[in-house]
Protein backbone atom coordinates (compact mmCIF):
# COMPACT_ATOMS: atom_id res chain seq x y z
CA UNK A 1 0.00 0.00 0.00
CA UNK A 2 1.21 3.54 -0.74
CA UNK A 3 -0.46 6.42 1.10
CA UNK A 4 0.60 9.74 2.67
CA UNK A 5 4.21 9.32 1.51
CA UNK A 6 4.47 5.96 3.25
CA UNK A 7 5.00 2.59 1.64
CA UNK A 8 3.56 -0.40 3.49
CA UNK A 9 4.07 -4.11 2.88
CA UNK A 10 1.87 -6.56 4.78
CA UNK A 11 0.58 -3.62 6.87
CA UNK A 12 4.06 -2.55 8.01
CA UNK A 13 5.65 0.74 7.00
CA UNK A 14 8.82 -0.20 5.12
CA UNK A 15 9.78 3.26 3.86
CA UNK A 16 8.56 6.82 4.28
CA UNK A 17 9.36 10.45 3.57
CA UNK A 18 7.99 13.61 5.23
CA UNK A 19 4.28 14.05 4.54
CA UNK A 20 4.81 17.53 3.10
CA UNK A 21 7.07 16.23 0.32
CA UNK A 22 5.46 16.73 -3.09
CA UNK A 23 4.24 13.70 -5.01
CA UNK A 24 6.86 14.03 -7.81
CA UNK A 25 9.67 14.25 -5.22
CA UNK A 26 8.24 11.34 -3.24
CA UNK A 27 7.99 9.20 -6.39
CA UNK A 28 11.58 10.00 -7.39
CA UNK A 29 12.89 9.25 -3.90
CA UNK A 30 10.97 5.97 -3.77
CA UNK A 31 12.29 4.97 -7.19
CA UNK A 32 15.87 5.71 -6.09
CA UNK A 33 15.34 3.71 -2.91
CA UNK A 34 13.59 0.65 -4.30
CA UNK A 35 14.78 0.37 -7.85
CA UNK A 36 16.91 2.65 -9.98
CA UNK A 37 18.25 1.25 -13.24
CA UNK A 38 14.92 1.70 -15.08
CA UNK A 39 15.16 5.08 -16.85
CA UNK A 40 11.73 4.69 -18.45
CA UNK A 41 10.26 5.31 -15.00
CA UNK A 42 10.98 9.04 -15.36
CA UNK A 43 8.85 9.24 -18.48
CA UNK A 44 5.78 7.67 -16.89
CA UNK A 45 2.83 9.68 -15.61
CA UNK A 46 2.02 9.70 -11.89
CA UNK A 47 -0.54 6.89 -12.20
CA UNK A 48 1.95 4.56 -13.87
CA UNK A 49 4.73 5.51 -11.47
CA UNK A 50 2.54 4.69 -8.47
CA UNK A 51 1.38 1.33 -9.85
CA UNK A 52 4.87 0.46 -11.07
CA UNK A 53 6.41 1.28 -7.68
CA UNK A 54 3.82 -0.70 -5.73
CA UNK A 55 4.37 -3.71 -8.00
CA UNK A 56 8.11 -3.33 -7.58
CA UNK A 57 7.86 -3.28 -3.78
CA UNK A 58 5.72 -6.44 -3.74
CA UNK A 59 7.45 -8.45 -6.45
CA UNK A 60 11.01 -7.73 -5.33
CA UNK A 61 10.05 -9.17 -1.95
CA UNK A 62 8.03 -12.11 -3.25
CA UNK A 63 8.22 -12.60 -7.04
CA UNK A 64 5.67 -14.58 -9.00
CA UNK A 65 7.93 -17.52 -9.83
CA UNK A 66 7.17 -20.62 -11.85
CA UNK A 67 4.38 -19.11 -13.95
CA UNK A 68 4.34 -18.72 -17.71
CA UNK A 69 3.96 -15.04 -18.72
CA UNK A 70 0.43 -15.81 -19.97
CA UNK A 71 -0.51 -17.15 -16.54
CA UNK A 72 -0.05 -13.88 -14.68
CA UNK A 73 -2.90 -11.36 -14.86
CA UNK A 74 -3.62 -7.84 -13.67
CA UNK A 75 -6.89 -6.45 -12.32
CA UNK A 76 -6.84 -2.82 -11.24
CA UNK A 77 -9.32 -0.08 -10.47
CA UNK A 78 -9.43 3.59 -9.57
CA UNK A 79 -11.71 6.60 -9.27
CA UNK A 80 -10.19 9.15 -11.66
CA UNK A 81 -9.10 6.90 -14.55
CA UNK A 82 -6.37 8.92 -16.35
CA UNK A 83 -7.94 12.34 -15.68
CA UNK A 84 -4.82 13.63 -13.86
CA UNK A 85 -2.77 13.11 -17.04
CA UNK A 86 -5.63 14.06 -19.38
CA UNK A 87 -5.64 17.54 -17.82
CA UNK A 88 -1.86 17.87 -18.11
CA UNK A 89 -2.09 16.85 -21.76
CA UNK A 90 -4.91 19.34 -22.33
CA UNK A 91 -2.62 22.03 -20.89
CA UNK A 92 0.20 21.02 -23.25
CA UNK A 93 -2.11 21.42 -26.28
CA UNK A 94 -2.14 25.18 -25.71
CA UNK A 95 1.55 25.20 -26.65
CA UNK A 96 2.85 22.03 -28.32
CA UNK A 97 0.94 18.79 -27.69
CA UNK A 98 3.24 16.37 -25.93
CA UNK A 99 3.39 12.87 -27.48
CA UNK A 100 5.03 11.59 -24.29
CA UNK A 101 2.03 12.74 -22.23
CA UNK A 102 -0.51 11.62 -24.80
CA UNK A 103 0.49 7.96 -24.48
CA UNK A 104 -0.56 8.05 -20.81
CA UNK A 105 -4.07 9.38 -21.45
CA UNK A 106 -5.56 5.94 -20.83
CA UNK A 107 -5.97 4.49 -17.35
CA UNK A 108 -4.86 0.98 -18.31
CA UNK A 109 -1.39 2.09 -19.44
CA UNK A 110 -0.23 1.52 -15.85
CA UNK A 111 -0.92 -2.20 -16.40
CA UNK A 112 1.18 -2.09 -19.55
CA UNK A 113 4.10 -0.56 -17.67
CA UNK A 114 3.91 -3.22 -14.94
CA UNK A 115 3.57 -5.97 -17.56
CA UNK A 116 6.59 -4.74 -19.51
CA UNK A 117 8.70 -4.58 -16.37
CA UNK A 118 7.78 -8.07 -15.13
CA UNK A 119 6.98 -9.83 -18.40
CA UNK A 120 3.31 -10.47 -17.64
CA UNK A 121 1.13 -11.38 -20.62
CA UNK A 122 -2.03 -12.70 -18.97
CA UNK A 123 -5.60 -11.41 -18.77
CA UNK A 124 -6.07 -7.87 -17.55
CA UNK A 125 -8.89 -5.51 -16.70
CA UNK A 126 -9.16 -1.96 -15.40
CA UNK A 127 -12.32 -0.76 -13.63
CA UNK A 128 -13.36 2.72 -12.54
CA UNK A 129 -15.55 3.28 -9.50
CA UNK A 130 -16.01 5.99 -6.87
CA UNK A 131 -14.49 3.93 -4.09
CA UNK A 132 -12.31 0.84 -3.84
CA UNK A 133 -14.73 -2.05 -4.18
CA UNK A 134 -12.51 -4.83 -2.91
CA UNK A 135 -15.36 -7.34 -3.27
CA UNK A 136 -15.63 -6.65 -7.00
CA UNK A 137 -11.87 -6.83 -7.61
CA UNK A 138 -11.40 -9.97 -5.56
CA UNK A 139 -14.51 -11.59 -7.09
CA UNK A 140 -13.25 -10.88 -10.60
CA UNK A 141 -9.79 -12.17 -9.65
CA UNK A 142 -11.23 -15.36 -8.13
CA UNK A 143 -13.25 -15.95 -11.29
CA UNK A 144 -10.13 -15.62 -13.47
CA UNK A 145 -8.32 -18.12 -11.25
CA UNK A 146 -11.32 -20.47 -11.11
CA UNK A 147 -11.69 -20.50 -14.90
CA UNK A 148 -7.99 -21.24 -15.27
CA UNK A 149 -7.47 -18.07 -17.32
CA UNK A 150 -4.50 -17.24 -15.09
CA UNK A 151 -2.68 -18.76 -12.11
CA UNK A 152 -1.54 -15.56 -10.38
CA UNK A 153 -2.92 -12.04 -10.29
CA UNK A 154 -1.71 -8.64 -9.18
CA UNK A 155 -4.85 -6.75 -8.25
CA UNK A 156 -6.09 -3.70 -6.41
CA UNK A 157 -6.50 0.08 -6.50
CA UNK A 158 -4.21 2.72 -8.06
CA UNK A 159 -5.65 6.21 -7.75
CA UNK A 160 -4.14 9.64 -8.33
CA UNK A 161 -5.66 13.05 -8.92
CA UNK A 162 -3.39 16.04 -8.40
CA UNK A 163 -1.56 15.60 -5.13
CA UNK A 164 -4.07 13.04 -3.76
CA UNK A 165 -3.15 9.42 -4.30
CA UNK A 166 -3.62 5.94 -2.89
CA UNK A 167 -2.39 2.52 -3.96
CA UNK A 168 -3.53 -0.83 -2.56
CA UNK A 169 -2.07 -3.86 -4.33
CA UNK A 170 -2.49 -7.56 -3.58
CA UNK A 171 -0.77 -10.66 -4.91
CA UNK A 172 -3.20 -13.54 -5.35
CA UNK A 173 -2.16 -17.03 -6.41
CA UNK A 174 -4.06 -20.29 -6.97
CA UNK B 1 28.38 23.38 -35.13
CA UNK B 2 29.95 22.39 -31.78
CA UNK B 3 27.76 24.93 -29.97
CA UNK B 4 24.65 23.74 -31.75
CA UNK B 5 25.40 20.11 -30.85
CA UNK B 6 25.94 21.04 -27.19
CA UNK B 7 22.64 22.94 -27.16
CA UNK B 8 20.86 20.03 -28.83
CA UNK B 9 22.16 17.56 -26.24
CA UNK B 10 20.81 19.72 -23.42
CA UNK B 11 17.49 20.13 -25.20
CA UNK B 12 17.19 16.37 -25.84
CA UNK B 13 17.82 15.58 -22.16
CA UNK B 14 15.24 18.20 -21.13
CA UNK B 15 12.55 17.46 -23.72
CA UNK B 16 12.79 13.67 -23.41
CA UNK B 17 13.04 13.78 -19.62
CA UNK B 18 16.23 11.67 -19.61
CA UNK B 19 16.87 12.15 -15.90
CA UNK B 20 19.66 9.59 -15.71
CA UNK B 21 21.57 10.97 -18.70
CA UNK B 22 23.78 14.05 -18.71
CA UNK B 23 24.14 16.03 -21.95
CA UNK B 24 27.87 15.28 -21.99
CA UNK B 25 27.09 11.53 -21.92
CA UNK B 26 25.65 11.82 -25.42
CA UNK B 27 28.34 11.41 -28.07
CA UNK B 28 28.16 13.56 -31.19
CA UNK B 29 27.87 10.46 -33.40
CA UNK B 30 26.18 8.12 -30.92
CA UNK B 31 23.08 6.52 -32.46
CA UNK B 32 20.06 7.96 -30.66
CA UNK B 33 17.88 4.87 -31.09
CA UNK B 34 18.26 1.15 -30.33
CA UNK B 35 21.71 0.26 -29.04
CA UNK B 36 22.89 3.84 -28.71
CA UNK B 37 20.93 6.13 -26.42
CA UNK B 38 17.99 3.71 -26.57
CA UNK B 39 15.28 6.16 -27.57
CA UNK B 40 11.89 4.80 -28.71
CA UNK B 41 9.17 5.80 -31.15
CA UNK B 42 7.53 8.23 -28.70
CA UNK B 43 10.90 9.91 -28.23
CA UNK B 44 11.08 10.28 -32.02
CA UNK B 45 7.82 12.24 -31.90
CA UNK B 46 9.22 14.40 -29.09
CA UNK B 47 12.28 15.14 -31.26
CA UNK B 48 9.97 16.30 -34.05
CA UNK B 49 8.23 18.59 -31.53
CA UNK B 50 11.65 19.83 -30.37
CA UNK B 51 12.61 20.87 -33.91
CA UNK B 52 9.29 22.69 -34.35
CA UNK B 53 9.39 24.33 -30.95
CA UNK B 54 13.01 25.49 -30.83
CA UNK B 55 14.02 25.75 -34.50
CA UNK B 56 10.69 26.34 -36.29
CA UNK B 57 11.43 23.39 -38.56
CA UNK B 58 8.73 21.00 -39.73
CA UNK B 59 9.80 17.64 -41.13
CA UNK B 60 8.23 17.71 -44.59
CA UNK B 61 9.11 14.11 -45.44
CA UNK B 62 8.63 11.67 -42.52
CA UNK B 63 10.63 9.03 -44.40
CA UNK B 64 13.72 11.18 -43.82
CA UNK B 65 13.23 10.82 -40.05
CA UNK B 66 15.64 7.92 -39.44
CA UNK B 67 18.36 9.75 -41.38
CA UNK B 68 17.80 13.12 -39.68
CA UNK B 69 17.51 11.70 -36.16
CA UNK B 70 20.35 9.20 -36.38
CA UNK B 71 22.63 11.19 -34.06
CA UNK B 72 23.09 14.65 -32.59
CA UNK B 73 25.45 15.47 -35.46
CA UNK B 74 22.90 14.52 -38.14
CA UNK B 75 20.24 16.65 -36.43
CA UNK B 76 22.68 19.57 -36.23
CA UNK B 77 23.56 19.10 -39.92
CA UNK B 78 19.87 19.13 -40.82
CA UNK B 79 19.19 22.28 -38.79
CA UNK B 80 22.23 24.06 -40.27
CA UNK B 81 21.25 23.11 -43.83
CA UNK B 82 17.68 24.26 -43.20
CA UNK B 83 18.82 27.60 -41.76
CA UNK B 84 21.20 28.23 -44.67
CA UNK B 85 18.45 27.37 -47.15
CA UNK B 86 16.16 29.95 -45.54
CA UNK B 87 18.69 32.82 -45.39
Amino acid sequence: MIRNNRIYRNNEVIWETPEDQSLPDFLRAAYDHFSGQYPKFHKMDHLSKLGWLAAEVLLQHRPFTGYAPEQVGLVLANRSASLDTDLRYFDSIKDFPSPALFVYTLANIVMGEISIRHGFKGENAFFTSDTYDEGLIMGYTRQLLYEGAVSAVLCGWVEVMGSAYEVILHQVEK
Amino acid sequence: MENLMATLKAQIVEQLNLQEVKPEDIGDDMPLFKDGLGLDSIDALELIVLLQQHYQIRIANPEKGPEIFHSVRTIADFITAHQQQNK
